[in-house]
């Protein structure tokens, strides 16, 4: 009984947010909790096959998002597709699923699952399996420090089902060490192509020591901390990944990938720039083929993917070109520069840096970011958000001429401002912080201009 | 003219962007027509500190700390202490502060020496102290500091070194005694993050102008700025809503 009146309560408040124009992707998971805190185990009790759930800094939302559309081929999946990673938001994705009786519609649940909130999402869930992505420094005064982030996904992982999976990035250190001490089976994914490297590490990258107390060397770095790595000492080494890029080049629409694979080499086009992105396709690869999925098939349809929910989406508004990516921290701000940096033609950029809880409430992570190419680059640029002016004074210190950037608070004045500014051909690119993606979001689609963003 | 900035373990020692730090001295030094030579000195570097006429430590996570620790004691602590002693300028974040003190506490165990460079130590605290500062500083002629914190360790001064700053907003040294940083000689340390000098020119340009002195061997006078930009950060945060204690 009181099941069916959260459900129902739940789904209730899930349409009127939808009316309201807001995504409604937590505040139905926060009533349906409110009301049976036992939700998500009797949920856990009726999925079939089980749960995977998706973790690490960067790349969760595109990893859980392909996962996902993997997965569909055969199952119906519940999947918390708008980046709603907390409890509630896991919540809001199973009630999606639901019939008014509180019924499992869904057989399979992909979750993207914050760090923070792994030890408890997998204690309610018993996940069958998971992935996890990488650990870079991100919103660290929320966590405490790194291996805090990393502790909390380990405790996460004591709650998998025995004999379950973990489809584990081979080319971070911090990540590849984690099904050590589980009986969980390491499935290894990770990149061979060794022209996409360098032997020089960029400044958002941190040494990283062996757990014996040495630096780790490299022999490749492909980006940040990412690469071939080695212990000399104790002779701790990268994993060999079962699942692995042995070969990129770039298209003018993403890269034309060759992947190697346990069963056998998949070639296919992707859609989504920049190596990060073919990570999370590793990484979700990694994970499909541990569930028994047809992995050559699955090549064909990676190519149709399409971007999802603020990860580098492009629209058009008034006849310009708007490209959204969003930035979260210095390793994937410094991806997003490095790919608009490759394109011609002109160009404006509005940087919406909010400080809020879900962004991180310290902007210092901006000196960690290499801005300095933008110096020598044509485009201006629009500080924008709660901390506009911290963006903008990082622009001066990276040598951008003065003249070049204007401060305006609202991303949406920032972003009418720079498409007013810009001649047919132009393209717009906003890179906001999270809360200032929603904010933009939700005032784009009050003028019209993406209406019905919560549908990936 | 030309100044040398040494920047300690710049790969190791670096936590909420204290690289911006360097960014801000080199190109302050810069605007002024003074050319910067910057010395990256990693663990086992023999390079000489003495020849610097800045230099430059961050802070860092345990691990880090740990794996410099010894290298910083037993490889760089004289050379450091003569470059102070001859008036070289020194600024240490955070748990560089930490380790310029005489020891650290910690919770449970031995007292772990630190290089004694100013009079200062620290104990471990439960609760990490998170959050914006903004503090007043006399050394500084009454400038505001303005940062960002997040340590668990409590610095308490001795006689022998003056407070950076007393704050208005967030904890400081310990939380207790509303002292924020402390200073002795050309030494600062303090537990602000930011990066702290691009918001806080006043500081930036004390150091910078004791850097410059220790080079030419006779007082200099720096030339103002436009820090409009700078302003503009620095009144973002002396004027936030609230705080977030
Ligand atoms: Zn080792």
């Amino acid at each position: 009984m009181r099941q069916t009146v959260a459900v129902g309560a739940g789904k209730l408040t899930r349409q009127l947010s939808r009316w309201s124009g807001r995504g409604g992707s937590t505040l139905p998971g926060r009533v349906v909790l409110a009301l049976e805190p036992d939700f998500l185990r009797r949920m856990a009790a009726q999925v079939g096959t089980g749960s995977l759930l998706v973790t690490g800094t960067n790349g969760k939302t595109t990893t859980a998002n392909l996962l996902a559309g993997m997965l569909r081929r055969g199952h119906r999946v519940c999947h918390n597709a708008a980046g709603a990673n907390l409890l509630v938001g896991l919540t809001t994705a199973f009630l999606t699923e639901c019939d008014p009786w509180g019924r499992l519609r869904a057989e399979l649940a992909v979750l993207e699952v914050d760090e923070a909130t792994m030890p408890r999402a997998a204690a309610e869930l018993s996940p069958v399996g998971g992935v996890v992505t990488n650990f870079f420094r991100d919103q660290l005064d929320r966590y405490g420090e790194l291996e805090h982030s990393v502790e909390l996904v380990r405790r996460g992982l004591a709650h998998f089902r025995p004999g379950g999976f973990l489809a584990l990035n081979a080319d971070d250190p911090l990540v590849a060490g984690l099904a050590e001490g589980t009986d969980l089976r390491a499935v290894y994914f990770g990149v061979d192509d060794a022209s996409l490297g360098t032997s020089r590490r960029e400044h958002a990258a941190e040494a990283r020591t062996c757990r014996c107390g040495q630096p780790l060397g490299y022999r490749r770095y492909f980006y940040a901390h990412l690469g071939h790595w080695a212990c000399s000492e104790c002779g701790l080494a990268r994993p060999e990944p079962a699942i692995s890029l042995r070969r990129l080049r770039p298209r003018a629409e993403g890269a034309r990938l060759t992947v190697a694979t346990p069963r056998g080499e998949l070639e296919f086009t992707f859609p989504l720039p920049g190596l990060y992105n073919v990570y999370n396709v590793l990484g979700a690869l990694a994970a499909a083929w541990a569930m028994g999925e047809d992995v050559p098939a699955l090549g064909r349809d990676l190519a149709e993917y399409s971007t999802v929910f603020g990860r580098m989406e492009r629209l058009r508004v008034r006849g310009r070109e708007v490209r959204l990516a969003l930035v979260k921290n210095p390793v994937g701000f410094n991806q997003v520069l490095r790919t608009l940096g490759q394109e011609r033609g002109e160009q404006v950029l509005v940087l919406a840096i909010n400080d809020r809880y879900a962004d991180g409430t310290d902007v210092s992570w901006l000196w960690d970011v290499d801005f300095e190419p933008l110096a020598g680059a044509s485009s201006r640029i629009i500080a924008s958000g709660i901390r506009a002016a911290d963006m903008a004074l990082r622009l001066k210190y990276a040598g951008v001429p003065p003249q070049r950037v204007s401060v305006i608070e609202r991303p949406i004045t920032a972003l009418e401002r720079a498409l007013a500014g810009i001649g047919a051909g132009g393209v717009v690119w906003v890179l906001p912080t999270y809360t200032a993606l929603l904010e933009l979001r939700a005032d784009m689609a009050r003028r019209g201009w993406a209406r019905r963003f919560w549908r990936v | 003219m030309q100044v040398c900035i040494a920047h300690l373990y710049p790969e190791l020692m670096n936590l909420y962007g204290d690289r911006g730090n360097v960014i801000a001295l080199e190109r302050r030094a810069a605007w002024r027509g003074w050319e910067v030579e910057m010395r990256r000195v990693g663990l086992g570097d023999p390079f000489d500190l003495g020849e610097a006429d800045l230099i430059f430590l961050g802070g860092g996570e345990d691990r880090s700390q740990q794996l410099i620790f010894r290298d910083l004691l037993e490889e760089k602590a004289a050379s450091l202490r003569r470059a102070v002693e001859q008036g070289a300028a020194v600024l240490a974040i955070c748990g560089g502060y930490q380790l310029l003190g005489r020891h650290y506490r910690p919770a449970q165990g031995d007292e772990i020496p630190g290089l004694g460079l100013l009079d200062a130590h620290t104990e471990a605290g439960e609760r990490r102290l998170i959050g914006d500062v903004v503090a007043e500083s006399p050394p500084l002629g009454g400038a505001t500091l303005v940062g960002f914190e997040n340590h668990s360790g409590r610095t308490f001064l001795g006689e022998g070194v003056t407070p950076l700053a007393r704050v208005r907003a967030g904890f400081g040294n310990n939380g207790e005694d509303g002292t924020e940083g402390a200073v002795w000689r050309g030494v600062v340390g303090t537990y602000l993050h930011g990066a702290v000098l691009p918001k806080n020119p006043a500081l930036a340009d004390y150091l910078l102008r004791r850097a410059m002195e220790h080079r030419a061997g006779r007082p200099v006078e720096l030339s103002p700025l436009d820090d409009a930009a700078e302003e503009r950060a620095h009144r973002a945060l002396l004027h936030r809503p609230g705080g977030r204690r």
